[in-house]
């Protein structure tokens, strides 16, 4: 089976964010005021082959461990659903 | 015999002839390790220096990592290699699980590029052998991340065990508790976000490198 992934890297609950910050700070100057809580995070795309969605999901959590997220300060975040569609010939 | 230091060299290192430069100068010999290497060639001691590894992409170091030579080093620093590396080998060596804690990105997202003066914490590691806890350093800081990142656990264990190597006296990035390099429980690899390399003579507007680079090469003579 093809699956559709996306994962969400995002800075774990109380790591300061200084790029949300920035971003907080800027958006009243451009007059939108009453933001608050912004977090600025990474969206990962891509396409995977698995034998089913459990292995699927096994598999893309092993990455986020290893790899596609620093478990110190990031989490991640992953969905995924099975391409409709027969993979490209 | 003079010590050996391996300089590890990734795509996108930008700090090793600077490294080069400064352990020639102290008369020791050095060696260009590529990231691609599967051994040290025999080296007493390795610096990952400072620079892009493979472009920073994803997060500083993620990349680096995975590179073979790191294998090489994790073998060498587990059996009590002197190891140190210095901003981006700083954030290379964390994301290798050699060291503890995370460099995020300054508070204020401001790219630094200045001299900082930074507070000797022990004698107690392979880059500060032989100089006197509370010594004030001048070492120049280049990163945009550099903000020292631990849980509340590691950084008790850090201040318990004396693994703090340096603060700084006035705090550039945001870094927990100051901190500007940390060290290993066995003390053997060090991380520090300023170049003691770029502060190896007068005529680089300072000198204060200089004990540190000496002191790696006396732990890489006598481990």
């Amino acid at each position: 089976m093809r699956f559709s992934v996306h994962v969400e890297v995002r800075l774990r609950e109380g790591i300061a964010d200084p790029e949300g910050a920035t971003v907080e700070r800027a958006l009243p100057t451009l007059g939108f005021p009453g933001v608050s809580g912004v977090r600025v995070g990474k969206s990962i795309r891509f396409e995977l082959e698995a034998p089913d969605e459990d292995a699927a999901r096994a598999e893309v959590e092993d990455m986020c461990r290893r790899f596609l997220a620093n478990p110190v300060i990031e989490d991640a975040v992953v969905s995924l659903e099975p391409t409709a569609a027969a993979p490209p010939a | 015999m003079s010590a050996r230091i391996g300089v590890v060299l990734f795509p996108g290192s930008n700090c090793e002839q600077d490294v080069v430069e400064a352990v020639v100068g102290l008369g020791a010999h050095a060696e260009v390790l590529w990231h691609r290497d599967e051994d040290l060639k025999g080296c007493d001691a390795v610096v990952i220096p400072g620079g892009f590894a493979h472009g920073d992409y994803l997060r500083p170091g993620a990349i680096a990592r995975f590179s073979p030579v790191m294998a090489a080093v994790d073998r060498f620093a587990r059996g009590g290699g002197p190891v140190v590396g210095i901003c981006n080998g700083f954030q290379v060596l964390t994301e290798a699980g050699l060291l503890p804690g995370a460099l995020q990105k300054n508070a204020g997202l401001k790219f630094l590029c200045a001299p900082a003066e930074v507070r000797v914490e022990t004698s107690d590691s392979v880059l500060t052998r032989g100089i006197e806890p509370g010594r004030i350093l001048r070492i120049p800081v280049n990163h945009f991340e550099g903000n020292y990142t631990c849980d509340e656990r590691t950084l008790a264990e850090l201040r318990d065990e004396d693994r703090v190597v340096l603060r700084y006296l006035e705090n550039p990035n945001g870094s927990v508790d100051d901190i500007a390099g940390v060290c290993n429980e066995q003390r053997n690899v060090v991380g520090l976000m300023p170049h003691p390399e770029r502060a190896c003579h007068p005529l680089l507007g300072s000198s204060d490198g200089v004990p540190m680079v000496r002191a790696l090469l006396a732990s890489a003579s006598n481990p």
